[in-house]
């Protein structure tokens, strides 16, 4: 570090004005790739209005993201704790094969038997995050190995639960609510559960206690242990809460498909994982927003629909996704470097990517 | 006379190096006490047993005159004593606000806090004008402190510390990496600290800053305190003379 610019810098710095909130708004992550969302949705529409834009499509395109969305909840409390879970797809099918063992077991239909069914999946569910979490806290196992470990594990007890075949069959009064059932006859309740959900959630992460040590942790769990943050046990929390969330998603999934669909999960984690990183989330940790993680999954379901109805081979959805996915990580990068160096987030994203360099020399320092 | 806190005889040894070698240490309300020494010479090890990070295997510390046990950093933080570490211990993502309070929110009254909702407004208002007292220049309560500039983030940590501190302030190089108007800055906060009653322990390596903001100058060596100076009226010779071992004062 230079003494001699330095005072310089301090001084720029002191004479910052603090920024607006539409500024702040404007200047974040999940904002620009909402934009990014909204063109695309323009563009398909202008290609083919009639089958795009319709009422009906966008209804599938918001059911497919749903389950989805409610996992994400609890992989971006994960990921803005600087930590990833790889087990979620797994735990999702492990948590429909016990809930639908149980149902089965217990006559296999009614509403009594459903909302048992429902608590055996989140439960199930909650106990995986729970060992995730007391593994990667207490025992200090790497996340991306224990949640490797652990993604295994879960597959393979629900396949010997199952013999490796799908348990086919839930109640029919849970396929026709939950799985297909619509309020007023428009609005899907799967839909439904999983706004509730994603509203719950970011309310949790931006207005409690327990939201602003998710940050805390992911930003520096030094600095947050110093304080007197418990920082194991809310790492311990998180990973309870995202297994509890891959567990509802686990009976909604059984819901909709009326199977426990063993062998159509194994990319589920990384889609969501993709989604809530596409969103602004920080794999570093620190950074992230449940808006954005909607707004990150909301993307590839867009351009997997656009593509069908353009009639475009959708194996180019899976081109274009991981393409956005790098950029995405490309931008964060740019950004953390920017910060760091004390340099103001108000400068447009074009004007960083043409100085960069400068950036990466400060951080190393 | 009572001190805000005293050691008598601290002694720690690692395996076979004594670290603290019957170190005593004092300092009374409201004043800058500057400790200095050169590397090795127990600095940081007195400053962590003095705030709860280390444990003593021998010596008496006494708060106002009462003895005391220090042995975690929550039973320095209940005496009153807070630490602003060299690495200063935020968060750069969260702002000024959030990590002023961070693991001391203030949360809503009623239903709503217990539910673990936070009182924002509350606690914005209390830290700007905590901040406003202080004379610190921080303008933007609602920045990552990470985007700050290093003088900016080191009044951050200061302000934190004697917001909450109700005693002792203990800064480690709070100079250290910064430039010369933040200096002045976080210099003329540790004098407004002390204004306040506070005691500040300032540890720096930096003998100009030491003479002009502290009262009093300890100076350690080899474990122990070797020479105590009042810092209008020493000079830089003598302190590095003490560090050095030319000079002891408190040899029988």
């Amino acid at each position: 570090m230079t003494t001699a610019t330095e005072p310089e810098q301090d001084a720029v710095a002191d004479e910052e004005q603090p920024k607006t909130a539409l500024q702040r708004l404007v200047g974040a992550q999940a904002f620009q790739i909402l934009g990014v969302l909204l063109i695309l949705i323009v563009l398909f529409s202008l290609a083919e209005p009639a089958a795009f834009l319709s009422v009906n499509n966008f209804r599938n395109v918001v059911v497919n993201v749903s389950i989805l969305a409610i996992i994400g909840v609890g992989m971006t409390f994960i990921i803005i704790t600087g930590g990833i879970d790889l087990s979620v797809g797994s735990v999702l099918v492990f948590s429909g094969v016990v809930a639908a063992k149980l149902m089965e077991a217990l006559g296999g239909q009614g509403v009594g038997v459903s909302i048992l069914g429902a608590l055996a999946a989140c439960a199930s569910g909650t106990l995986w995050g729970l060992f995730n979490g007391v593994v990667i806290a207490r025992l200090k196992v790497p996340p991306l190995i224990v949640t490797l470990g652990t993604l295994g594990m879960a597959l393979g007890a629900a396949q010997i639960l199952t013999g490796g075949i799908d348990l086919r069959g839930a109640p029919t009064v849970l396929t026709d609510t939950v799985g297909f059932g619509r309020l007023f006859g428009q609005i899907p309740y799967l839909s439904l559960i999983a706004l509730l959900v994603v509203v719950i959630g970011a309310v949790i992460l931006h207005r409690t206690r327990f939201g602003r040590y998710t940050y805390a942790v992911g930003s520096n769990d030094e600095a947050a242990r110093r304080v007197g943050v418990k920082a194991d046990r809310h790492l311990i929390l998180v990973y309870t809460l995202a297994g509890f969330c891959a567990g509802l998603a686990g009976i909604l999934n059984l819901a909709f498909f009326s199977s426990t669909t063993i062998a159509g999960q194994s990319n589920t984690a990384l889609n969501v994982i993709a989604g809530v990183v596409i969103g602004g989330t920080s794999l570093f940790g620190g950074i992230g927003t449940i808006a954005g993680t909607v707004i990150g999954l909301f993307i590839p379901a867009v351009l997997q629909n656009g593509f069908v109805i353009m009639g475009v081979q959708s194996f180019w959805q899976q081109v274009v996704v991981g393409a956005f996915l790098i950029a995405a990580v490309y931008v964060d990068q740019v950004r953390r470097a920017a910060a760091s160096r004390g340099a103001s987030t108000r400068r447009s994203l074009l004007s960083r990517f043409s100085r960069p360099s400068g950036a990466r020399r400060k951080e190393a320092q | 006379m009572t001190y805000a806190l005293e050691a008598r005889g601290l002694r720690r040894e690692f395996g076979h190096v004594r670290a603290l070698d019957g170190a005593d240490f004092d300092i009374d309300p409201g004043e800058v006490v500057a400790l200095i020494g050169d590397n090795g010479a127990g600095k940081s090890t007195l400053v962590k047993a003095l705030s709860g990070s280390l444990a003593i295997d021998s010596g008496e510390l006494y708060s106002d005159g009462k003895r005391v046990t220090i042995d975690t950093p929550a039973a320095a933080r209940a005496l009153g004593i807070e630490t602003v570490y060299q690495d200063l211990a935020l968060a750069p993502h969260l702002d000024p606000v959030q990590n002023m309070y961070l693991g001391r929110e203030v949360m809503r009254s009623g239903l709503l806090g217990r539910l673990g909702f936070m009182d924002h407004a509350e606690m914005k208002e209390k830290t700007q004008r905590a901040f406003a007292d202080l004379g610190a220049t921080v303008r933007d309560f609602s920045a990552p402190v990470g985007a700050m500039s290093g003088g900016q983030r080191q009044q951050i940590a200061v302000a934190r510390a004697a917001a909450w501190a109700s005693r002792v302030i203990f800064l480690d190089e709070p100079t250290a990496a910064l430039g010369v108007v933040q200096t002045r800055n976080v210099l003329d906060l540790i004098r407004r600290v002390r204004d306040r009653g506070i005691a500040v322990v300032l540890i720096s390596h930096s003998m100009p800053h030491v003479i002009e903001v502290a009262d009093r100058i300890q100076v350690l060596r080899l474990g122990r305190r070797v020479a105590t100076y009042d810092a209008k009226k020493t000079s830089m010779e003598e302190l590095v003379g003490a560090m050095t071992g030319a000079i002891n004062q408190e040899a029988a």
